[in-house]
């Protein structure tokens, strides 16, 4: 066991910081402990310090866990999301107040469970970062101050939660009979053909089918819509964005399986194009924003499998890349939900009407917002999806691009529909909490809108970070030269 | 020719970065003479352009990596076919400031910054050389002209916005999958490389109905020109003047710009198709003209008229035919524009565009009155005026190309002709008048109008300098097109390979 402490900075600081929060979780009625003042804080220091870290790299723990390009990719992209998250849960309205320090705590461990689930390069490994992850978000979804929704979904989370996990569990089962071992590195080499390994692409599909729950890919998303409307704005943003990360940080590991052409490749791609479609489908008729970005996020499942199913270094860059768009755009969007829903209630469309007199700065960030998801340029979005599309042409999948492309003409009816009630309608809805039109608001949906918008016009050193790492997947060694062109 | 600055950049920043500046004043008349002295200043930095050489290449060329391991490069250059569409786009720009000086009422603000947003983009699409970056761009003025006609549009504004957002952007999807496929197979995005490619016919025959898709629904022709008559008349009138002068020719440069080049073989084994729904669009366009009661309609129909003698110029391959798509584009842009403005002058006067509300115009608005005249000659091609020039021009194409296809497009001229007068007689002398009380045209109407006219004009009496511009440009077009149009022609039953692939993909997909 070669253990290598420098190595697992980042984590070792995050550590720190979520076990502070247990200590302060233990607060009283006497001593109620400060968290929202010092947690941004210490959230944007984690970033950093993952972001300095990201050059990070060796093995341990007896080659289950690795810190590599790809890890630290996905590290950096699940510290943002986390201080995103924490800064917009910090104007949570329907939080119980003696329960803060616990969310936040919950927050935190299901957070820690993603970053090691980002290093984890064996299969039992990454079954117990996920279900590191995943236990905290079960206690976290019904965290809403009376409101009985947040229990239904709380519960529907577990349950369907608890099967996919099963399901996962018993797939590890026959990869380990079949295939004798559990290292990604190891499983590599082995033939994943039905012909050769019947049992063993069976068990692969279920342990995938425990990932795309996470992912929220059709037919695995029938939680994901519910959960949106019934947890609180802030934690639909940390649901709706942060396990996915997870999801896909292991996809892309398990992608280095999935050469084109075999059986399993094609479930994933026609997954992929129903998802895509069903999910734009459904969101067309939704009124309630949050419903309608859960049913969004089933779409977007379906984007990113066109990169996994490439067989190629720069599919899973792609994907990777996408992911990190996905966050980006995803948080902004629910950023402007939190704060345009002041007093913690779900938003339906028509209470975007008039958003633009109301709050310039946030109606102007939904439209960035907005079109990075349909994947108009000159956005993040439009990026991540050329790069997906181009990684995949041509590798036996281009009815799955033409597939992609053309539910981009289907999502921008309700993408456009967002965009519609801020910008052009007039009549307000009377008697509603106004939308939070302070600096913090504004600045938050600001920033987050102009990194959709300055890593859509200039994505190049990112994604040569993406494709570096997707290509230390394949084992091609990268000579680091740094970002730019 | 180096001017040690980047001109087609400058062009294309410059009004984003004076959009920007918008958000900083307040009152609606600084916004209004803030944007008049940005186009103004735009005008001016175009001004380099002069330097153009009369020669085929592309100029004031301008390439940065922009995404070195994908390929994707920041590439801007004008050549001769491009250079028109460049000028015209900033030549319009003024001109919708000034017709919307009045027209406009609530926030103007915004309205300005899509109008600067707008032009931005659309300069874009016409400099660019790389088919991302184009692609981009051709995007990008999407969200600009939605908001130009779902804000500050008439009473069926969304439906119009929508229609005019789904159709378009339905159309470019597939535009991608293209983009996409011609890096795969060609290794470059490059326009001016892909140039120089020959693709297999299989691989052309998609690439080309993918992108003729995008263009002819942006065009558009005839079975998909529904959203523009929605379009054109809930829009402002700087919105329909955009979207006449400026939108349309972007379908119709793509064709020029992609698909005969890039497609050749395709171009040729579908030009027999492109012809037949040119000269429908023309008879369609002309016929359903002649029937509206609503004048804004009546031009948005004769649009597509008119965007049929392009189409149909581009898809003859001869020197006669092409040349005239590109004085008709010219032309179009021009003249179309100015009866926008007109319409959204004597809009503001009458509140109504129905033809029974605008009457007997020509004793009390005399000088509106002639203008209206001026440009529907112009408009049905009336010799002496620019679109003499390009109508004949397409003609001596068709009938060189045969004589029965430049007999179906006599109806069509006929019908322009019929149309025009029908709407411009009942404007000048229809009774009972309308206008008794009405101001004829002021200062700001004059100047917005004397532009376009003086064009009118100059197009129609010496049409030689635009000749020199253009000419190398397509003769360069037409040589590369018959050199490369049938050398790769590899099946003679592209029907059944096209069916062949679609059976093959289902049957992969199952």
């Amino acid at each position: 066991m070669n253990f290598n402490i420098t190595a697992l900075v980042p984590e070792l600081f995050f550590l720190c910081m979520v076990l502070a929060l247990m200590v302060q979780s233990l607060g009283s009625r006497e001593w109620k402990p400060p968290v929202e003042r010092w947690l941004p804080f210490g959230a944007c220091a984690a970033f950093f310090v993952t972001i300095t870290g990201f050059h990070l790299h060796g093995t341990m723990f007896w080659d289950v866990y690795k810190v590599d390009l790809m890890s630290q990719f996905f590290k950096i992209v699940i510290t943002f999301g986390f201080y995103v998250v924490v800064l917009n849960a910090s104007r949570q309205p329907t939080l119980a107040e003696g329960k803060r320090a616990d969310y936040y705590m919950l927050l935190g461990f299901s957070t820690f469970g993603l970053m090691l689930l980002a290093s984890s390069v064996e299969l039992i490994t990454i079954y117990l970062a996920l279900e590191l992850a995943s236990y905290s978000m079960y206690a976290v979804i019904p965290l809403r101050a009376k409101d009985k929704g947040a229990a239904e979904a709380g519960i529907k989370y577990i349950m369907f939660g608890a099967v996919a996990t099963a399901l996962a569990l018993y797939g590890l089962s026959y990869i380990m009979a079949t295939q004798h071992t559990t290292h990604i590195a190891e499983l590599m080499n082995k033939s994943w053909s039905f012909a050769d390994q019947p049992m063993a692409v069976v068990g692969l599909s279920l342990f995938l089918g425990g990932m795309f729950f996470k992912l929220a890919l059709f037919p695995f998303h029938f939680w994901c819509p519910d959960v949106y409307q019934g947890a609180s704005n802030e934690t639909a943003a940390f649901v709706a964005t942060m396990p996915k990360m997870g999801a896909i940080v292991v996809l892309c590991r398990l992608a280095v399986l999935l050469k084109p052409g075999l059986e399993i490749t094609t479930i994933l791609a026609v997954l992929g194009a129903l998802s895509m479609t069903f999910g734009n489908l459904s969101a067309l008729a939704q009124t309630d924003i949050k419903r309608l970005l859960g049913f969004s996020s089933v779409a977007h499942a379906g984007y990113i499998m066109v990169g996994l199913v490439s067989g190629t270094p720069e599919g899973i860059g792609a994907a990777a890349f996408y992911g990190m768009a996905y966050l980006v755009m995803n948080l902004l969007v629910f950023w402007i939900v939190s704060r345009v829903a002041s007093d913690g209630r779900n938003l339906k469309l028509t209470d975007l009407n008039g958003l633009y007199k109301k709050a310039p700065a946030l109606a102007f960030s939904l439209a960035a917002g907005a079109f990075a998801l349909v994947g108009l340029p000159p956005t993040m979005g439009f990026m991540g999806k050329f790069f997906l599309i181009t990684s995949a042409w041509d590798h036996g999948y281009n009815w799955l691009v033409i597939t992609l492309v053309l539910n981009s003409a289907i999502a921008i009816y309700y993408y456009l529909s967002l965009f519609r009630h801020a910008f052009t309608e007039e009549t307000t809805p009377s008697e509603v909490a106004p939308p939070d039109n302070g600096w913090f608001a504004s600045a938050g949906a600001g920033m987050l809108a102009a990194a959709v918008l300055v890593i859509g016009m200039i994505p190049a050193p990112l994604f040569n970070f993406a494709i570096n790492a997707g290509k230390t997947l394949y084992g091609i060694t990268v000579t680091f030269s740094g970002g730019g062109h | 020719m180096d001017f040690g600055y980047p001109v087609l950049t400058i062009l294309i920043a410059f009004p984003l970065v004076a959009a920007c500046g918008l958000f900083f004043l307040r009152a609606p008349q600084v916004v209004r003479y803030y944007t008049m002295a940005v186009s103004l200043i735009e005008c001016l930095l175009a001004v380099p352009l002069s330097g153009f050489k009369l020669n085929a290449d592309f100029q004031f060329v301008e390439k940065i990596d922009w995404v070195h391991q994908w390929g994707l490069q920041y590439y801007l250059g004008v050549d001769g076919i491009s250079i028109l569409m460049v000028l015209l786009t900033i030549a319009v720009l003024p001109l919708c400031v000034m017709c919307s000086w009045t027209y406009i009422g609530k926030r103007v603000k915004e309205f300005h910054f899509c109008l600067l947003f707008m032009t931005a983009s659309v300069l874009g699409v016409f400099c660019a050389l790389d088919l991302v970056l184009f692609y981009v761009f051709w995007e990008a003025m999407l969200i600009p002209m939605y908001l130009l006609i779902a804000v500050w549009g008439g009473d069926d504004r969304k439906y119009a916005s929508l229609k005019f957002f789904l159709y378009t952007l339905a159309g470019s999807t597939l535009l991608l999958a293209a983009i996409v496929a011609f890096r795969i197979t060609g290794g470059t995005f490059s326009i001016p490389d892909l140039m120089q490619m020959n693709f297999s016919f299989r691989f052309q025959f998609w690439a080309f109905l993918a992108m003729a898709l995008a263009f002819a629904i942006k065009v558009p022709m005839f079975p998909f020109h529904t959203w523009l008559p929605a379009a054109h008349v809930q829009a402002p009138s700087a919105g329909s003047v955009i979207l006449a002068a400026v939108l349309l020719k972007m379908g119709t440069y793509g064709f020029l710009r992609f698909c005969l080049p890039l497609t050749p073989a395709a171009s040729e084994y579908f030009a027999p198709m492109m012809i037949a729904i040119s000269v429908v669009s023309i008879l369609y366009g002309g016929a359903i003209a002649l029937g509206q009661q609503d004048i804004k309609k009546l031009v948005a129909y004769s649009s597509v008229g008119h965007m049929g003698f392009v189409t149909l110029g581009i898809f003859l391959f001869n020197q006669r035919g092409v040349e005239g798509a590109l004085f008709q584009m010219l032309n179009h842009g021009i003249v179309t524009g100015a009866l926008f403005m007109m319409i959204g002058a004597v809009y503001e006067r009458s509140h109504s565009r129905e033809i029974s509300k605008n009457m007997g115009l020509g004793k009390y608005l005399p000088a509106f009155m002639f203008f209206w005249g001026l440009m529907a000659l112009a408009s049905f091609g009336f010799p002496g005026t620019n679109g003499f020039v390009g109508e004949i021009l397409v003609f001596i194409g068709a009938f060189e190309q045969s004589t029965i296809l430049g007999m179906l497009l006599v109806p069509g001229a006929l019908l322009a002709a019929a149309y025009m007068f029908r709407v411009s007689l009942k404007m000048a002398w229809g009774k009972p008048s309308t206008a008794k009380t009405w101001r004829d045209l002021n200062a700001r109407e004059w100047i917005y109008l004397t532009i376009p006219a003086v064009f009118v004009f100059w197009i129609g009496l010496a049409p030689t300098p635009f000749f020199k511009v253009i000419d190398p440009s397509i003769n360069k077009l037409l040589e590369d097109f018959d050199s490369r149009k049938v050398a790769v022609v590899e099946t003679v039953q592209p029907l059944q390979t096209a069916a062949a692939d679609v059976l093959n993909v289902t049957a992969e997909k199952e």
